[in-house]
């Protein structure tokens, strides 16, 4: 039978690069998306070239995702130090610097890993860099350190302890207890309690029950479960392991989105590896306990990641959510109780299982335990994936985390939780991050996505965005989300055309009501969300748009006005030639100007003077 | 038809032939199903879809009803290579528009549209997840991240 402790203990030291240097490059879907495939190429090239014995491995993604493509340059006994914007041209430079020579290029390195060795001086230390410092990696604690695709590496680090304990030790009752301890609530969107989900699907009647994984992952702007699939996927598959011994289940399905094609492609190989080793499928570790687990590709429809939706999908029906009650914990996968839970909410179960629910309840707030991972996107600095502990600021993720907004400009909203969240506006910033304030300011915790937004994004478009998406992912089955987001798109687009009326406003807020209390399923409840708060926090937006027919981000192409400075312009010429709809008149070298009836706005003009005297108001 | 065109459309049906074999019997795989003779047909003709929905022995309205729900498939054939252009959120702000109006220019097509000589199929899609190196693209299974308008004319080159 497996001895995983002697298995453990056999690799102790196998992490670390042994006698060889190596070089490790991230390669997740958006490290290979920055070109970390080439960079992976001309660094065995050049390793080659110099005839260097190295190894040279892929892994998931450290999270920088403003810095991809990043590569980890390890040498025995020393350090391992990430470097950042990594080109296939500095390739030379960086191995002939830091392998060859032993001394790593400061002014390219991001980071080093603190591990017990001698740190270099001059590179910040992963544990209180800028970007690291505030974090609290758990679920994200492996990503792009280890090898994704290495059980040995997971049992390296400690992965299948927390397995072990539970098989052997705990019964289901515990476990369950556990988990309730931890206070961990789920991680999908709503915030529900996981140990209290997991004991309704145990208490359900029925011998045969399921767990499912929901990795849909549909909201724009979200990224962390895919990042966990692909960077530890072994972490999920135990965690689900635990939660069917808890429930009482023996089989499983994970339902991952089909734009995921790494993700599916890791847990194929992560499944199979854990089922040779008999810690997956009959008997595992052999305690006579069996726990089956499938993978199924999403077929591209948002409101699968509603759960009863996902059901009917999984079961090969068109994916429509039903009304609940039964819920799945009674009646889920055809017709048996089902446990549903997030991609990150059982990633944080070994974990919870291996420190003790205390441990994880020391963290966060209140009424929020644990950490959230977060992915960092839009107009700031550091666009990235991130996890901290609940009840951070807002301000500290954007500003300290993040490093502020792009090219300096001014913070005007950060957006949080997908189509079903809200804009928070600069007031806002000092929030601390957990379910129930997020809630109450208008926005939600959701999946973790964080899109940041400077003054160059108009909040009407943004709506009109929003609801544009819902409009198109509605499934259809029930009228106040059906007509209630195409009235409100058609309302919004008016607006943004410079054809709105004062009396939209009412309308659209008094249409934003009905859809969000009536609606059956969670995407018609929420999608209201992002008008209401951006007619809450930005009403200004709307109002310039509607009485001064002005867009103040100048975003709404409709609304913009093209001049020509005569004192400034040349009369070169160039606007008018690039001029598609022939507004542009005047005699060479004398200004020229637009006139307003023929231009279509499409700025081509502007782009193409080389004068600076065309302005957009 | 030629002999080779028969030779390619017996490859196809004896691949899907295989499929069916191996989902026999398999609770809920109409999905998996679809979207593996997809993969052999490039999208679902009308005739596969009745050959499946006899095989699974289900009328054929159910096929074509989930077909339909599910926006990855296709019932018309689509070009030798996709574009797969993000509008997402964190790709919006970021410039995704005039990213599309710079590929609809380059192809002379529109969303949902395929060039005359079949060489793209340009789609839009709602997130890619690689938001943190938006605004993204992704041209069959390959991701393309930090794009301007400038970049496109050489990428499409390769293809
Ligand atoms: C329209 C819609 C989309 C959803 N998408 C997801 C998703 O992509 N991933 C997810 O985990 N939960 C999603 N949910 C929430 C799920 O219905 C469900 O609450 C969640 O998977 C439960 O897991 P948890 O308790 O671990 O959060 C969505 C809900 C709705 C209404
Ligand atoms: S609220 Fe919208 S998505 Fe949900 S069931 Fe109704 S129509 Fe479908
Ligand atoms: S391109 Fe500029 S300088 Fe030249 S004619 Fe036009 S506005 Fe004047
Ligand atoms: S914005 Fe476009 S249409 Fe208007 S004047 Fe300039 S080039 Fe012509
Ligand atoms: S670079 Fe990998 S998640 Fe961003
Ligand atoms: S919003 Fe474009 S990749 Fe996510």
């Amino acid at each position: 039978m497996l001895d995983l402790k002697e298995w453990r203990d056999s690799l102790q030291g196998r992490l670390r690069p042994g006698d060889r240097p190596s070089l490790t490059v991230g390669m997740s879907t958006c490290g290979q998306a920055a070109g970390g495939a080439r960079v992976m190429a001309a660094l065995e090239e050049e390793a080659g070239r110099l005839g260097l014995q190295v190894d040279i491995n892929q892994t998931s993604c450290i999270g920088m995702c403003y810095a991809e493509p990043v590569v980890e340059v390890a040498l025995p006994g020393k350090p391992r130090v990430f470097y950042g914007h990594v080109t296939p041209e500095r390739v030379p430079v960086l191995i002939e610097k830091h392998v060859v020579q032993g001394e790593p290029v400061r002014e390219w390195a991001l980071v080093q890993v603190e591990d017990g060795t001698v740190p270099y001086d001059g590179i910040p230390v992963m544990g209180t860099s800028p970007y690291y410092g505030c974090q609290v990696r758990v679920v994200t604690s492996r990503l792009g350190l280890t090898d994704p695709e290495s059980l040995d590496a997971y049992v390296a680090t400690g992965g299948y302890e927390a397995l072990e304990k539970v098989l052997r030790r705990m019964t289901p009752e515990e476990v369950i207890e556990e988990i309730k301890a931890s206070g961990l609530r789920g991680r999908g969107g709503a915030g529900f309690p996981t140990g209290l989900k997991w004991s309704f699907t145990r208490q359900a009647p029925g011998d045969k029950k399921y767990v499912v994984c929901n990795a849909d992952e549909g909201d724009p702007g979200a990224f962390m479960d895919r990042s966990v699939l692909e960077g530890d996927p072994f972490t999920v598959i135990e965690g689900m392991t635990i939660a069917a011994y808890a429930v009482g289940a023996d089989e499983g399905y994970i339902y991952c989105r089909a734009e995921y094609p790494l993700a599916i492609k890791r847990l194929k190989t992560a499944i199979a590896a854990a089922e040779e080793k008999g810690l997956l499928g009959r008997d595992i570790l052999g305690t006579g306990f069996n726990f089956e687990l499938h993978i199924k590709a999403g077929a591209g429809a948002f409101v699968c990641g509603e759960e009863t939706a996902l059901l009917a999908s999984i079961e090969g029906r068109r994916g429509m959510p039903r009304v609940r009650p039964p819920f799945p914990a009674q009646q889920g996968l055809w017709g048996k109780p089902t446990n549903i839970n997030n991609v990150e909410t059982y990633a944080n179960v070994p974990f919870i299982i291996k420190n003790g629910g205390r441990w994880f309840a020391a963290m966060g707030t209140e009424k929020s335990k644990g950490t959230k991972v977060f992915c960092l996107t839009g107009k700031i600095k550091n666009t990235g994936l991130i996890e901290v502990p609940m009840g951070i600021t807002l301000r500290e993720i954007i500003f300290d985390i993040a490093g502020g907004i792009q090219d300096d400009k001014q913070f005007k909203a950060v957006q949080i939780g997908g189509p079903s969240g809200g804009c928070l506006p600069e007031d806002k910033l000092d929030l601390p991050v957990d379910y129930d304030s997020l809630t109450a300011a208008g926005a939600i915790m959701g999946s973790g996505g964080m899109v940041v937004m400077d003054e160059n994004t108009c909040m009407v478009d943004v709506a009109r965005f929003f609801l544009n998406f819902t409009q198109a992912e509605s499934c259809g089955k029930c009228t106040p989300c059906r007509e209630g987001t195409k009235r409100m798109l058609e309302i919004l687009t008016r607006i943004c055309e410079g054809e709105g009326r004062m009396e939209d406003l009412d309308t659209l807020e008094a249409l934003a009501r009905v859809v969000k209390n009536t609606a059956l399923c969670g995407l018609g409840q929420t999608c209201p969300n992002p008008v209401l708060s951006t007619l809450h926090y930005f009403r200004h937006e709307y109002e310039a748009h509607i009485k001064d027919k002005r867009c103040p981000a100048h975003v709404c192409q409709a609304l913009l006005v093209y001049t020509i400075d005569a004192e400034k312009c040349t009369g070169c010429g160039a606007c008018a030639r690039a001029c598609p709809s022939g507004a542009i008149s005047g005699e060479k070298k004398q200004p020229h100007r637009i006139d307003p009836a023929l231009c279509i706005k499409c700025g081509s003009c502007m782009e193409k003077c080389k004068f600076g005297a065309i302005s957009r108001l | 038809m030629d002999a080779s065109g028969n030779n390619d459309m017996n490859i196809k049906a004896k691949a899907l032939a295989d499929v069916l074999e191996r989902y026999g019997g398999t609770k809920g795989a109409l999905i998996p199903i679809l979207q593996e003779a997809q993969e052999i047909y490039g999208y679902l003709p009308r005739e596969i879809m009745q050959e499946i929905a006899k095989k699974l022995k289900i009328p054929f309205s159910q096929v074509y009803g989930v077909a339909t729900f599910y926006t990855q498939f296709h019932l018309k054939p689509r070009g030798q290579n996709i574009i797969r252009i993000c509008q997402g959120t964190a790709c919006h702000v970021r410039g995704g528009a005039r990213l599309l109006e710079a590929i609809s220019k380059a192809l002379g097509i529109g969303k949902n549209e395929t060039t005359a000589d079949g060489r793209f199929t340009l789609e839009t899609v709602a997130c890619l997840g690689s938001c943190g190196l938006a605004p993204v693209m992704m041209i069959n299974e390959e991701t393309y991240g930090r794009l301007t308008p400038e970049k496109i004319p050489a990428i499409l080159e390769k293809y």
